[in-house]
């Protein structure tokens, strides 16, 4: 006997992100799911952004890792809540795995909630998890091959940052056909070149996360 | 390796369905995946068979159906394959397009005794 299914797979993990982004709505809290290779610099980023911006929004981080808590160590220095979730192995995170330690957060008190997911180019694209965007960290020693090799991940994300730019004169890294590959991918995507290094370009990205934030609370049209 | 979280959803899906219809054995299950997808199908096939073992789907085949990446143009309603991953319209250049498909990941049906 044959029976129609036709059911997304991912069900189940799509509605618990639809209720998660229903209860960020409501605190009116913008939601980044920060994604990236091991090492392109998102922790960094995450410092940097942090350091400029905790005087203007109230922020909070989510920490996703495979088995160490390094990073939310490295958050929890600036003074801001940072949750770890250990994922003891997975490759990604999942809606779950946010809805188990959201009550660890004040949500009251929060203009923005930064998750950042495991490092990887692959898995974490697949998974919703209550996010109102992805942003996805590409820095210049990856090689500028990755995006045409992993497309989902850019083709998801609202702002594709290129890290490490103070490095292109050391690499072979071709900033114009990487900005090309990816703007082929994603059309019209925030496209933001910085150095967490050397401060370049991060300005932009500040300003491009509290229009977001702006945008979230309903104090700017998109 | 997502494929086993992507596994474990369909494992959750067919032995709901074939509950609900009192089957007693899977024998089939067939997927269909887009091409725009990260979904390696043997992975999965090796995730699957792992999860399934001591359920009623322990022998079932999966067979997965590719779904090829297909853009339409807003601007001009030409539809196209995409190529290289360029979501620009071939014809006439506009960025303005809807995917149709290549993203799915779902359990189209099941073959039960």
């Amino acid at each position: 006997m044959q029976i129609k299914v036709m059911t997304n797979i991912l069900e189940r993990n799509d509605q618990v992100a639809a209720a998660l982004q229903e209860r960020f709505k409501k605190a009116g809290i913008l939601v980044i799911n920060l994604l990236g290779s091991p090492g392109c610099g998102k922790t960094s980023l995450l410092e940097k952004t942090i350091k400029a911006l905790k005087e203007t929004l109230s922020i909070a981080v989510i920490e996703g890792d495979l088995f160490t808590a390094k990073d939310a160590e490295r958050i929890e220095e600036h003074g801001v809540p940072v949750v770890q979730i250990n994922t003891g192995g997975g490759c990604h995170l999942d809606a779950n795995m946010i809805h188990d330690v959201l009550d660890c957060l004040d949500l009251g008190v929060l203009d923005m909630i930064v998750i950042e997911n495991v490092g990887n180019l692959v898995c974490p694209a697949e998974f919703n998890i209550g996010e109102d965007c992805k942003v996805t960290v590409l820095s210049i020693t990856e090689g500028d091959d990755k995006p045409l090799k992993y497309p989902l991940i850019f083709k998801q994300a609202s702002a594709v940052i290129l890290n490490k730019v103070d490095l292109l004169p050391y690499t072979n890294f071709d900033l114009k056909a990487a900005e090309k590959d990816i703007t082929a991918i994603h059309p019209g995507v925030t496209l933001l070149p910085v150095s967490c290094q050397t401060g370049e370009g991060l300005e932009v990205w500040f300003n491009w996360l509290i229009k977001q934030v702006q945008i979230k609370k309903g104090k700017e049209s998109k | 390796m997502h494929e086993m979280s992507i596994a474990q959803g369909i494992l959750d899906i067919v032995l709901k369905t074939a509950a609900e219809h009192n089957a007693v054995k899977i024998s089939c299950i067939k997927l269909l995946i887009g091409q725009m997808t990260q979904v390696e199908p043997e992975s999965l096939k090796f995730g699957f068979a792992a999860l399934a073992a001591n359920t009623i789907a322990d022998s079932a085949v999966v067979d997965i159906t590719i779904i090829p990446l297909v853009g339409k143009c807003n601007s001009c309603g030409q539809q196209f394959t995409v190529e290289r991953y360029s979501f620009l319209c071939p014809l006439c250049h506009s960025a303005n397009i809807l995917v149709v498909s290549g993203r799915e990941l779902a359990v189209d049906y099941l073959e039960v005794e």
